[in-house]
């Protein structure tokens, strides 16, 4: 028999949270899977009939394409500010570090509910930008920003761009100095020394934080809802308003699956490209 | 020549983004933080003038303080049970290259990536299929569900730098398996768990997604209140509120910062 390390402990330790899981977590979702196929709220009978109603209406598709849309322009926009903040973390001095480490921290650890808020507060109709615009004589009448695409996507990126800088601070932070410092030496500019070498050798951390950006933009409900207002509808907001207000629960738990598949989906992508990054760092 | 111009244009640029999107990170909590101590009835920035007046008014906001109230007991209800299933299934998992113990990590993470309104409505119909109605104790049973993960990774996280020598030290010089748990691991990943803890705790204290559905008439929770208010109007009262719990985030921050190291953790 053999003798288990003493480092290892045992496996049975994490069956209660196995288990836990398994009662309140896969259970739930079974039980939403069958009721997806549920035609109609009574339960008379079973078939494809929700997901028909979905996939031939243009409405819902609709919902679904901008849904995805809205978490593609969030994740650029925090690639594009996020990356500088992750490649300056790497390069400034211990205070700055801890600095830009509370800055990035402090949306990650302060209420959604208060984030978002603080974007009505500066979008509004009587906001910040609209009230030092027309202080300055730009324009002559509040504009609408709230409510309006470029500022959802704007508060969203700011909602989720700590979880695009620390995968990325995580990745640069590898890359082996010499590398640059060669690269530099034998004669490439700073500008190509980032493309051609610490832009390649972070992809990991641009991948990484890409997934958990856009899952998190594509899911956050509280932020769509407020700074998107009545207006646009994403696929959350649909899920809820035909569950709580319409009691439709079958047509609930087909958009639900829909919406588990397509994040499914675009994090098995970002897998897939995750683990072709990390051979290509790797070489 | 031309060798400056590029390095000096490379570092503007970089740097000017970065001092950007800092400044886009911290604008919108600071301007929160200022527009609730105005004096005025409406959120202008600048405000006309600085009081109290709105921090005082939090003392008659029953309804808030209720709803934190709640949101205070699920959360930490299910805080404890998170550290408690957590702590345990981190130790059950770490270091094991059993095929069983590589299927549940993927089944503890899972909560992360699944939307949680999706999971909140599911809960709602299995919770009604088998015929029990929305309580607190099916409040703290789904934030559980959505917390757990946290503390999970970062117990695993702790495990996997604690130096394995330690334990083979303690274990020959005749240290009992719960000896050595208790004195030496135990100890030593603490930091984690609590990390986790603390995670696990603001995630459920900030909780939208799974309370709309699994909470009852009797148990309203804070974010929600919250986002029904902002939904009608722009209260000032809210922005007080919005006050209180930023200060209340950073001093838990610098509290956790000391004690376990926060920031390494996350980064």
């Amino acid at each position: 028999m053999a003798t288990t390390a003493p480092t290892a402990y045992d496996v049975k330790l994490a069956f209660p949270l196995g288990a836990f899981l398994a009662v309140f977590f896969l259970a739930p979702l079974a039980v939403l899977l069958v009721l997806s196929f549920q035609v109609d709220p009574k339960g008379t009978a079973y078939g494809l009939n929700q997901y028909g109603q979905f996939l031939g209406d243009a409405f819902s598709l609709g919902v679904l394409g901008n849904t995805l849309l809205l978490g593609l322009k969030v994740t650029a926009l925090c690639l594009l500010m996020g990356y500088p903040v992750a490649y300056a973390y790497t390069r400034v001095g211990p205070r700055l570090k801890s600095l830009i480490i509370l800055i990035v921290l402090m949306p990650l650890l302060t209420s959604v509910v208060v984030r978002t808020f603080a974007w009505i507060v500066i979008l509004g109709r009587q906001g910040i930008v609209n009230s030092a615009l027309m202080s300055m004589g730009i324009i002559s009448t509040p504009l609408r920003l709230i409510y309006t695409d470029l500022g959802l996507v704007v508060a969203l990126a700011q909602v989720q761009m700590p979880l695009m800088v620390l995968p990325l601070i995580t990745a640069i932070g590898r890359i082996d100095p010499n590398l640059t410092d060669a690269s530099l030496s034998l004669g490439s500019g700073a500008w190509r020394t980032f493309l051609r070498v610490t832009l390649p050798l972070s992809l990991p951390g641009i991948i990484a934080g890409s997934m958990l950006t856009y899952a998190a933009a594509i899911t956050a409900f509280i932020t769509q809802s407020l700074v998107g207002g009545g207006q646009m509808l994403f696929m959350p907001m649909y899920i809820y308003q035909q569950a709580s207000t319409l009691q439709n629960w079958p047509f609930a738990a087909a958009i639900s699956i829909i919406f588990l598949v397509a994040v499914l989906a675009v994090v098995m992508v970002f897998n897939l490209l995750g683990r072709l990054s990390r051979g290509y760092a790797s070489t | 020549m031309r060798r400056d111009w590029e390095t000096f244009s490379f570092h503007l640029v970089i740097g000017l983004i970065a001092v950007l999107a800092l400044i886009l990170l911290v604008a919108p909590t600071a301007i929160v933080l200022i527009v609730s101590f105005t004096s005025g009835f409406s959120l202008r920035f600048p405000p006309p003038g600085y009081s109290l007046r709105w921090y005082a008014a939090l003392w008659d906001a029953w309804q808030l303080q209720f709803a934190a109230m709640n949101s205070l007991k699920v959360a930490a209800w299910a805080t404890g049970l998170s550290i408690l299933f957590g702590t345990a299934a981190g130790l059950g998992i770490s270091r094991s290259s059993r095929l069983s113990a590589k299927l549940m990590d993927g089944l503890f993470m899972s909560p992360l990536i699944l939307p949680a309104l999706a999971f909140g409505l599911s809960s709602l119909m299995f919770f009604s299929a088998l015929g029990l109605p929305v309580s607190p104790f099916t409040l703290i049973i789904g934030h559980t569900v959505v917390c757990v993960p946290y503390v999970v990774r970062n117990t695993v996280a702790a495990l996997s730098q604690l130096d394995p020598t330690l334990l083979e030290c303690s274990s020959s010089l005749g240290a009992g398996k719960v000896y050595t748990f208790r004195r030496i691991t135990l100890p030593l990943i603490r930091p984690g768990i609590l990390a986790g803890g603390f995670i696990a705790f603001m995630s459920s204290f900030d909780n939208v997604p799974v309370s709309l559905f699994l909470r009852d008439a009797a148990t309203d929770m804070l974010p929600i209140r919250m986002w029904q208010d902002l939904e009608g109007k722009l209260d000032v009262t809210i922005a007080a509120l919005s006050g209180v719990l930023i200060v209340f985030t950073v001093a838990l921050i610098m509290v956790m910062e000391r004690f376990t190291g926060l920031s390494r953790r996350l980064a």
